[in-house]
């Protein structure tokens, strides 16, 4: 007998279910005075270095249709391409960019909006650049488990093309499920769950 | 210099554990029918961990209030308390390696004492307790431990077979220290005949993985008079000690 690992299970998954937003955004669920500001609201402030944009999109079901009750969740760099996170000990981040942000898709549209900047990029694991991106992580009654994907930029086709991950996307007509449609200081990022044109999600 | 570069306590950087995913529901379902149009069908992309899975939020013990993790009475007016069974639930936020996991931001939901949720789109006939919100978090401390203070959330009836109810649960969202560890889960209760009936608990199909989702009674920590106690240990992923320099006790 070889000594015991001593591993621990992880806990399962289960869906977030209908009422999500009580727990995680309940001024938005019309519970006020527990919580002052729902957590992911604001990720900038006046002095955020890099360039504004607004992100948004809907998250779509099998049919097409909008999920007016689903929760999105973002993580992403500093303009300079540097996590506000421990774990990244390259440097400091901006200190003026959260770079986590969570937003509850509207009850009656589905859409849901982020104001942020356009973060720097970030290297891979052997240190080549990845494209900028945004981590998204989709949460909703029907989910029974928070699915990850990531949003690259229309405006970086360069980038794109040399990016590690999107380069070895096998299927090349899905490639395009990753990337968000920059207008002006606009991008749009609909998420497929199902169905034509379904999004990439990841196992990570 | 910031503080994290004058702590004693390395930081976690290394690649998370391959989540073993015979442990956690698939998507499709459809024994839990809203998961028939919500799930990818096409096989997921593997990502080895970047920094971008790698690194995660932090939040400080600053942003919370006093009364936070007291759903008895952070919703209820002055000098009022929530309608229910009064209970303690608590616990540790560990990972695979048995490790507590510091700073973890622990928030959760649930029904009233009578399965009545405050939300909008929530009809059951029911009546809501104007004392109680339903919301609450806490942040773990140095060992992993966090706490909360509650009721008793009553089962409810929901539309999925015609005769489906929800076993008493609360529902829980945890960070760890990289976003590749986040985590929506739900607690039950020892004992609740509803358990085995449920559709979305009988997405997994690994019986020891429901088991650890169920809270055991804890007499030990109920408090003579006041409320019972329940202890539910919540596990993220493990993370590989990937540099020698950085290989820390218990990897």
């Amino acid at each position: 007998m070889a000594q015991d690992l001593y591993r621990l299970k992880e806990t399962s998954s289960q869906t977030a279910g209908p009422y999500v937003h009580i727990g995680l955004t309940p001024n938005f669920a019309e519970i006020g005075g527990v919580f002052p500001e729902d957590l992911g609201k604001v990720l900038v402030n006046d002095k955020t270095k890099g360039e504004r944009i607004t992100v948004t999109g809907r998250v779509l079901d099998g049919t097409g249709a909008p999920l007016r009750d689903c929760l999105v969740e973002i993580w992403q760099a500093d303009a300079a391409g540097y996590y506000n996170s421990p774990s990244d000990t390259r440097g400091d981040a901006d200190p003026n960019l959260t770079g986590f942000g969570r937003c509850a898709s509207s009850l009656e549209t589905g859409v849901f909006s982020f104001e942020t900047i356009k973060p720097g990029s970030v290297p891979f694991i052997n240190g080549a650049p990845m494209a900028p991106h945004i981590t998204f992580w989709i949460v909703a009654r029907g989910i029974n488990m928070g699915l990850h994907t990531r949003m690259y930029f229309s405006d970086e086709e360069k980038a794109n093309a040399k990016d590690p991950i999107l380069s070895r996307i096998e299927h090349r007509s899905r490639v395009q499920t990753l990337i968000g449609t920059r207008k002006g200081d606009k991008v749009e990022f609909d998420i497929r769950l199902q169905g034509d044109g379904e999004t990439i999600f990841f196992d990570i | 210099m910031s503080a994290k570069r004058l702590s004693n306590t390395a930081p976690e950087t290394g690649a998370f554990f391959q989540r073993d995913l015979s442990i956690h529901p698939p998507a499709y379902a459809p024994g839990y029918k809203t998961s028939v149009l919500r799930s990818p069908r096409y096989a997921k992309l593997s990502l080895n961990n970047t920094l971008s899975e790698i690194t995660g939020p932090v939040f400080g013990h600053d942003m919370l209030g006093e009364l936070d993790n007291d759903m008895i009475h952070n919703f209820a007016g002055k000098g009022e308390s929530a309608i229910g069974q009064r209970i303690i639930v608590h616990g540790h936020v560990l990972d695979e390696r048995g490790k507590g996991v510091p700073g973890a931001l622990v928030e959760v939901w649930q029904a009233n004492a009578g399965g009545r949720y405050r939300h909008k789109n929530e009809g059951y006939l029911a009546p809501l307790d104007p004392n109680f919100g339903g919301c609450g978090r806490c942040i773990s401390d140095e060992n992993g431990y966090y706490v909360f203070r509650t009721i008793k959330p009553g089962a409810y009836p929901w539309p999925n077979n015609p005769n489906d109810w929800r076993p008493e649960h609360i529902h829980f969202s945890i960070f760890g220290s990289g976003f590749a560890q986040r985590l929506i889960t739900q607690m039950y209760f020892e004992g609740d005949p509803l358990i085995p009936l449920c559709p979305i608990l009988n997405t997994i199909s690994d019986k020891a993985a429901i088991d650890r989702l169920i809270a055991p009674m804890d007499m030990e920590n109920t408090i003579p008079m006041d409320a019972r106690a329940y202890k539910f240990d919540i596990v993220l992923r493990g993370r590989r000690s990937t540099m020698f320099e950085n290989r820390m006790e218990g990897n």
